[in-house]
């Protein structure tokens, strides 16, 4: 069984953990992933930088540039990355624009995951049906869990045919915006979680965007199985760099 | 075969719509309305009576004597460069407004880079009385002066984009981003032919008046609605989309592309999407682009801000790929001789984007009977100031 559908039947709100491959250093890839183990997190999603983060506020975009600048390139995070699993085995998941990877091939790009031990990707701009007649077959050759977006302003008909091609959790972004845009949530976040757990979804749901403390934390995962730090991660080590990492998650798990 | 967009959004391979959920229920909205909405009997009325009264239209088919004197061969101008605000984007802007209304949008968005279509978006905005953002790259700001004056005249904000290399690539990019963050009362006037579909087809649409008016005008003055070259520039792609849009799937009439080489397509200087580009996903479109080998996004370069965009609309793609379009490159140098030649013959100063397409009658060799329609697709007046620098005048 894939890693992140083991971890999703843990008796367990979840935390995962987005940060910048190569960022602040080129070299702190590795050490990132293994300090957050260590701080108790669930997850981790690796970004792979890209040039043109649509979807990302100004904190992902200047953690993506200087990762760029730092000389990030797909080939180099997998050899970066090649070893990992001596070291590490929660579940690993690697968050990217489609971009990079179609220039990499994206047999070869799901091969290498495979091959890595990296159990799912997040493609933000690769369309949801694009991948199920493209691609679908490929990633599950590779045995590689594709994670989908859903906003408050997805229909219900089109959540439950995300729900249909999905086979491990849905990412749930709190509200109509780019990252690190917005902090915790209202009303509407409220009705909008509240919406979706009456769904009875076959995939679990994990919430992103607008979580940075225990707060936010408690509130997205009221009915969800968990949430995602991204945008609050970046900053965090920007200022107090990638070691004693506990000091960031403990007290948004409230430890 | 049709060079034409099918029904799922492509261009042969090109095209389609690589956007972000988050921006899905605004781009389906689109794709739902957009051919109804603009098929209405009341919606073609406002949009032909706004380019006839407001714009315009029909902008002129112009013999040039001289130009054509000196190549040897049949030269028309369509002289879009007479259009209120100097260029073809106005067409396309008249057009998004008036849907933009009927889908109850109250604030619009755009990305410039020379600021021509930013221009004509806080134009059409001021005439509509609806709130405008144009986001332009913090570098192209201080290129274009006047422009951003003339947006801020206007009443549109001026909004910088400080990400990435801080041009139009960026601008848009940072368009995009505001729209995921308004995605309810807002409406993106996108500026050319590239985006995610329905955009590529919608602009197209919008332009493709260009088209129309040439074959009436044609049979006018040449008793044939077919020209025998059809020549226009690109970058994004969106006048040249207008001039071929009626003459797409008719093979008797000849396609020229012209893009800009900058210093030169091995420099390392250059916009040649065609020739330096290869596929892939920019801006929510599967197309031709500049990129690394890794698949980043790279800047490109050309005297003019209007070419100088790292992908080229799927269409363009497509007639590349297939070898429907010839496409030439032309160098700054090669432009700006052009453009003062098109001064000093016809008296009339081209903006530096069309002086790459009329580069074309140095590269190729037309025979005297041909008939050649070439899109004049903007004035110089923006421009003045680079010619002045490059000549020393």
């Amino acid at each position: 069984m894939n890693r992140i559908n083991q971890k999703l039947q843990e008796d367990k709100k979840l935390l995962s953990i987005y940060f910048t491959a190569g960022y602040p250093n080129i070299n702190d890839t590795v050490n990132t992933i293994q300090n957050l183990e260590k701080s108790g997190v669930d997850m981790i999603e690796i970004g792979l930088p890209f040039s043109d983060p649509l979807a990302d506020g100004p904190t992902i975009q200047d953690s993506s540039t200087r990762a760029l600048k730092n000389g990030m390139t797909s080939e180099l995070l997998f050899q970066q990355l090649k070893d990992i699993r001596k070291t590490v085995s929660i579940p690993l998941i690697i968050m990217g624009y489609f971009n990079p990877m179609l220039q990499y091939g994206v047999e070869a790009f799901c091969k290498k995951c495979q091959e890595i031990g990296i159990d799912g990707l997040i493609i933000p701009d690769l369309p949801v049906d694009v991948y199920h007649d493209e691609y679908k077959s490929t990633f599950d050759k590779y045995g590689l869990i594709n994670v989908f977006l859903i906003t408050p302003q997805t229909s219900e008909e089109r959540i439950r045919y995300i729900d249909s091609v999905s086979d491990g959790f849905i990412y749930m972004v709190s509200s109509a915006s780019t990252t690190g845009a917005k902090s915790g949530f209202g009303d509407e976040q409220e009705d909008y979680f509240t919406r979706v757990s009456n769904m009875n979804l076959k995939n679990p749901q994990i919430v992103g965007f607008g979580i940075s403390n225990n707060d936010t934390f408690t509130q997205a995962t009221k009915h969800a199985k968990g949430a995602i730090i991204g945008s609050a991660f970046i900053k965090y080590v920007t200022a107090n760099g990638i070691e004693n990492l506990e000091h960031f998650t403990s007290p948004i798990l409230g430890k | 075969m049709s060079y034409n967009i099918n029904d799922k959004g492509y261009y042969g391979e090109f095209g389609g719509a690589y956007i972000p959920e988050m921006l899905y229920p605004n781009i389906e909205e689109l794709r739902q309305n957009y051919l109804k909405i603009t098929a209405e009997e009341s919606f073609q009325k406002e949009f032909h009576r706004l380019l006839k009264d407001y714009v315009g239209r029909p902008s002129p088919l112009y013999f040039a004597k001289r130009l054509s004197e000196k190549y040897n061969t049949k030269i028309y101008l369509k002289r879009e460069d007479l259009n209120h605000t100097g260029a073809h984007k106005v067409n396309n802007t008249i057009g998004q407004i008036l849907l933009a209304q009927r889908l109850g949008k109250t604030r619009i968005i755009a990305e410039t880079g020379a600021g021509q279509h930013g221009v004509a978006t806080a134009t059409v905005c001021a005439l509509m009385g609806i709130e405008c953002v144009v986001y332009m790259g913090e570098v192209d700001i201080a290129r274009q002066a006047p422009n951003v004056a003339r947006m801020k005249m206007l009443g549109a904000k001026v909004v910088p984009a400080l990400s990435g290399s801080r041009t139009l690539k960026d601008a848009t990019n940072e368009a995009m981003r505001d729209w995921i963050n308004n995605p309810v009362n807002t409406h993106y006037i996108v500026g050319s032919v590239v985006g995610p579909h329905p955009y590529p087809d919608m602009v197209a649409r919008f332009q493709a008046v260009v088209s129309e008016e040439i074959k009436n005008q044609l049979l006018e003055k040449e008793d044939t609605e077919n020209p025998d070259y059809l020549i226009a520039c690109v970058g994004g792609g969106s006048n040249a989309a207008g001039t071929y849009y009626h003459y797409l799937d008719n093979t008797d009439v000849n396609i020229i592309a012209v893009e800009a080489a900058g210093k030169g397509i091995d420099t390392g200087e250059s916009a040649a999407t065609s020739v330096l580009g290869k596929e892939g996903i920019i801006h929510g479109s599967k197309t031709l682009l500049m990129q690394t080998g890794d698949g980043q996004i790279t800047e490109p370069y050309s005297i003019s801000a209007g070419l100088d965009y790292p992908g080229v609309g799927p269409m363009h793609a497509n007639l590349y790929k297939t070898g429907r379009a010839e496409f030439i490159s032309i160098t700054d140098d090669e432009a700006m001789t052009a453009g003062l030649e098109l001064s000093q013959l016809e008296g009339i100063i081209p903006a530096i984007e069309t002086s790459h397409a009329l580069a074309v009658f140095e590269h190729k060799t037309f025979k005297p009977e041909d008939i050649i329609v070439l899109n004049l697709s903007g004035r110089g007046d923006k421009d003045l100031q680079n010619y002045i620098d490059y000549f020393k005048l």
